[in-house]
């Protein structure tokens, strides 16, 4: 849920944009390393994505249903500066036109949406893949654990956001225990998708996620020639010069 | 969960007018919102005729730009898991008790519920009223002349302009899947939404490859050429600042009267 007007009062919220402000700005430098001059149409492209992506819905536990946040994958895929800044993005648009989120906390939003699932769920992602063995399975196991965390830590950011700013007595105890509780639940859908969708991208393309780019090989094209070193003048046709 | 808007839904969200709201230049519109909003989160909660000032000056701008009621209120659904969430908060917060139809709630509670769907509320018919008299392509133009970075207002333009296309993709890919009788029912069907997700990213990135060659061979440096300047006079800010500026006095007003 985007956090509205009102929830957290304005001397936090201002506070937010501002630690939201210098975040961006810090992935605005460094998507330009993760992507060059291709930064704003493969950018602009993945953040189209991660909003149609959550417009999916999968069913979580009778009758209700959840849908992906996004971060952590958007993060793996393209990259965590790139991710920042798609995941930023796509809560701009849906605060300023689909009313998606208060004006007033789009700081809150980006801080504990864009900033903490990334850096929470990339930094652990980047962990758990250097303690595994280096192959597919395991990347997907690490994206799993990464999207798993990531969720709650955002729900518990929110928590801390609530302690100093928060507009109602409610026990800062309780809000955490609601929040990370529901949170599990959520995490566990996102890390279900988040593992599959980056293996099955991971089985495609590889050069195309970044999280474990230089990890794993891409498939190499195998010749005859390669194959079949002993093949006479009389076998297949060199296929190198095709 | 706010789900269930289409990016591609973004146009359809602009209602068409030549009204005074409608011709301000987008960034004197953006500013005027945005200091709105932050006055109304800084009212103290005590005072519910400044709210009911703040309503009314909303239902001005709404009549001034000719967006009829049924418009703003049809959209105002989006803020049901807040409001859902609101009312739990009398039941849960802590503080002293008081007893209404019969009901142990807590008056912290209540003044916190009616705090978020107060200013929750002003928040939302705000940014609907700001999207129904922009055009997103100005909206972001708006943003540009703001000095947000470049890149960000690129990357906004870019999605705002295939969001359409990668939705349309996820709904063909919808009717793929339920042609072959694909039902999302449980935990199983995890897999098989992933991997359209999966597809989905791969044929949206690979969109994207494509694009930016198309831009390189059409000379693309970096920087998007600018078409349509929006340039605003004085009396165009003045006009916007109307709205903030009563605004201003209504907080003013409701911080210092006891």
């Amino acid at each position: 849920m985007h956090v509205p007007d009102g929830f957290i009062n304005a001397p936090v919220s201002v506070a937010a944009g501002v630690v939201a402000v210098a975040g961006v700005g810090v992935a605005l430098r460094g998507a330009r390393r993760e992507l060059d001059d291709r930064t704003a149409p493969l950018a602009g492209l993945t953040a189209a994505f991660v909003f149609a992506a959550q417009m999916l819905n999968f069913p979580v536990a009778s009758g209700t249903s959840g849908h992906l946040l996004g971060g952590t994958l958007a993060a793996i895929l393209v990259g965590p500066y790139t991710g920042v800044l798609c995941v930023s993005v796509v809560l701009l648009v849906q605060a300023l036109l689909f009313a998606d989120g208060g004006l007033s906390a789009l700081g809150v939003n980006i801080t504990v949406m864009a900033l903490v699932t990334v850096v929470v769920g990339y930094g652990l992602f980047q962990l758990v893949l250097r303690l595994l063995p280096k192959n597919r399975s395991s990347v997907g196991a690490a994206a799993f654990v990464a999207a798993v965390v990531s969720v709650p830590a955002s729900a518990l950011a929110f928590t801390g956001l609530y302690a100093v700013g928060g507009t109602t007595d409610v026990s800062i105890g309780k809000v955490a225990a609601a929040m990370v509780g529901v949170h599990v639940l959520i995490g566990i859908g996102e890390a279900l998708i988040t593992a599959v969708t980056v293996s099955s991208v991971l089985a495609v393309r590889p050069d195309l996620v970044h999280g474990a780019r230089g990890l794993i090989k891409p498939p190499r094209l195998r010749t005859v020639e390669a194959s079949e070193p002993k093949a006479g003048p009389g076998g297949p046709a060199e296929p190198s010069r095709a | 969960m706010g789900a269930g808007h289409a990016a591609g839904a973004a146009h359809r969200l602009y209602v068409p007018g030549a009204s005074p709201v409608h011709r301000l230049p987008p960034q004197c519109k953006l500013v005027a919102v945005l200091a709105f909003v932050l006055l109304v989160v800084a009212t103290p909660r005590e005072r519910f005729w400044a709210f009911g000032v703040y309503a009314l000056l909303l239902a001005a701008v709404a009549a001034t730009a000719r967006i009829p009621f049924g418009t703003v209120a049809r959209r105002v659904v989006i803020e049901v898991p807040f409001v859902a969430f609101a009312f739990l908060m009398p039941f849960v917060a802590s503080g002293e008790k008081v007893t209404v139809l019969g009901l142990e709630l807590s008056e912290n509670g209540l003044w916190g519920a009616w705090n978020i769907l107060a200013k929750g509320t002003l928040g939302v018919v705000t940014s609907i009223l700001l999207a129904a008299t922009t055009e997103p392509r100005l909206l972001l133009l708006g943003i540009d002349r703001l000095r947000m970075p470049q890149l960000l207002t690129q990357i906004a333009t870019f999605m705002l302009r295939y969001g359409d296309v990668v939705a349309a993709e996820l709904g063909r890919m919808k009717v793929a899947r339920a042609s072959r009788g694909f039902e999302g029912r449980d935990l199983r069907a995890t897999r098989v939404l992933a991997k359209s997700i999966g597809a989905l990213f791969l044929r949206s990135y690979e969109r994207g490859e494509r694009v930016h060659l198309a831009m390189l061979s059409r000379g693309y440096d970096g920087r998007m050429p600018v078409v349509h300047d929006v340039s605003a006079t004085a009396a165009q800010w003045t006009a916007a600042a109307a709205l903030p500026l009563a605004a201003a006095f209504v907080t003013l007003a409701a911080w210092t009267m006891p």
